[in-house]
């Protein structure tokens, strides 16, 4: 039970810390933010009918996106307001949906009650992540660098974006196993922050965001076995640790 | 090499572009002059087709278009060596040092973080960036003057230079006359409409300047920007 939580946390916060490197760029982070809440009513729905919660987030992630998308078009509102007010509505429909003392699972995350079946689908899916955000990491660098560039280099921006997109939604969607619908921005963000402390270049950057990634839910998982805490906020914690002795020996 | 006829561009309701006609030739050097907000950027990237417009544009088929842009804020997200960069488009460290090379910089740079280079040395990384892929037409958003290194080429000499040693043709942004005086076989003075085109000695007279400068001020007192 350990290993196979081990294995499917260090796996999927891999996947989390690699794609979270190509989020992190300005004009990308606001996305990562809301989609765990948004993950919310979903895991709200397969806790209270017993079925995968990550299977039941990634609809409402996915729903969730093309809400934003279309608000952002419609209503040219700064990214900020739409995260808050997609924030709070995910709260609210989680809660409607579930009794509060029975929603620290779907706030927090439980990666110590992880089956085989389940720890074997999640660990091919964040290898899928994996590879999937290596093939396209080039030219979503470039068109969060420059649409424009990326244009002129006969980047089809939108197939790439959509493909970046579904790979987010897929992780966000995994991660709220390991740290829960409140957490999993965290999860993708704090890895490659500390990345982009130590890093000269693009591989250490992608490299450093996914070994951190690896290491806080291990670390997170084993501690929270010794001192009986969730392993959800461990592992965040221990992330935040890694990111604190970062900036200090920032390059 | 490029022709355009009756171009107009509107973005979210507002007229960029209005009734714009000229013709490009190989190997001309045109530079585009106006204050600022009358349009030169939106041209330039309704030619490299980012805009939608009305009117015509006709690339010739053999056209490999180069694009230098005025800024890349965003790029500082990502810890990046300048050979990285290159790899982003597909160009080996080989291909990247020697456009790195062609444009006066030094072979060490390829291994220097973008963020540590001065913005001097960055615009000639987007040069170099630019001319990779072996273009013949450069388009060029405004190049900055005035940050060059003492002793070694400007910007504008290394632009004709490349211009003679491959024939590019050029298209340049700029509000910065003497570039236009100094530098191109043609100019076109924009904003939002043409007001003059031609050779610069021939059409750019204080009349025309102070209507293309002067609209400027009434511009900026209408809006705030």
């Amino acid at each position: 039970m350990l290993l196979l939580s081990l294995i499917v946390g260090a796996s999927i916060g891999c996947a989390a810390g690699y794609i979270g490197t190509l989020m992190l760029s300005r004009r990308m982070s606001l996305v990562a933010g809301p989609l765990g809440h948004l993950a919310l009513p979903g895991i709200a729905l397969a806790l209270l009918y017993g079925f995968d919660i990550s299977a039941g987030s990634f609809p409402f992630i996915i729903l969730g996106m093309v809400f934003i998308w279309l608000f952002e078009l419609r209503t040219k509102l700064p990214p900020e307001a739409l995260t808050a007010i997609v924030f709070a509505s995910g709260m609210s429909i989680a809660f409607l949906l579930l009794p509060i003392e029975q929603a620290e699972a779907a706030l927090i995350g439980d990666i110590t009650r992880v089956g085989f079946l389940d720890a074997t689908f999640s660990v091919l899916l964040s290898l899928f992540v994996i590879a999937l955000t290596k093939m396209i990491y080039k030219k979503i660098a470039l068109i969060s660098i420059s649409e424009d560039l990326a244009r002129c280099e006969r980047i089809d921006v939108r197939r790439y974006s959509l493909i970046y997109l579904l790979n987010i939604a897929i992780i966000v969607a995994l991660g709220v196993k390991v740290v829960g619908g409140l957490l999993t921005a965290a999860l993708v963000a704090i890895p490659a922050a500390t990345s982009r402390n130590l890093s000269k270049s693009l591989v250490e950057y992608s490299i450093l965001g996914c070994l951190f990634g690896f290491l806080s839910p291990i670390i997170g998982i084993l501690l929270s076995q010794s001192t009986n805490l969730p392993a959800g906020p461990l592992t965040i914690l221990v992330s935040t640790s890694f990111f604190v002795l970062s900036s200090i020996f920032k390059r | 090499m490029l022709k355009v006829e009756k171009l107009s561009v509107v973005l979210d309701g507002e007229e960029i572009i209005k009734d714009l006609s000229f013709e490009v030739k190989e190997g001309d050097i045109i530079t585009i002059l106006g204050p600022n907000g009358a349009g030169k950027t939106v041209l330039l990237k309704t030619l490299l087709g980012i805009f939608p417009y009305q009117g015509k544009i006709q690339w010739n088929p053999k056209a490999r278009i180069g694009y230098v842009p005025q800024r890349l804020p965003f790029i500082k997200d990502f810890p990046m060596s300048v050979e990285e960069f290159f790899e982003l488009k597909g160009i080996s460290r080989r291909d990247a040092a020697r456009l790195l090379n062609s444009v006066g910089l030094k072979t060490g740079i390829s291994r220097k973080c973008i963020g540590e280079l001065s913005s001097g040395q960055f615009q000639r990384v987007l040069v170099a960036w630019a001319l990779a892929k072996d273009p013949n037409v450069l388009l060029f958003d405004e190049p900055t003057t005035g940050i060059d290194i003492k002793g070694e080429e400007t910007i504008y000499s290394l632009l004709a230079r490349i211009n003679k040693e491959k024939n590019l043709t050029m298209l340049l942004v700029t509000h910065d006359l003497s570039v236009v005086y100094k530098f191109s076989n043609y100019v076109i003075c924009l904003n939002k409409c043409p007001l003059c085109k031609g050779r610069p000695r021939e059409v750019l007279n204080p009349k025309v300047l102070e209507k293309l400068y002067g609209e400027e001020v009434k511009f900026y007192t209408h809006h705030k920007h």
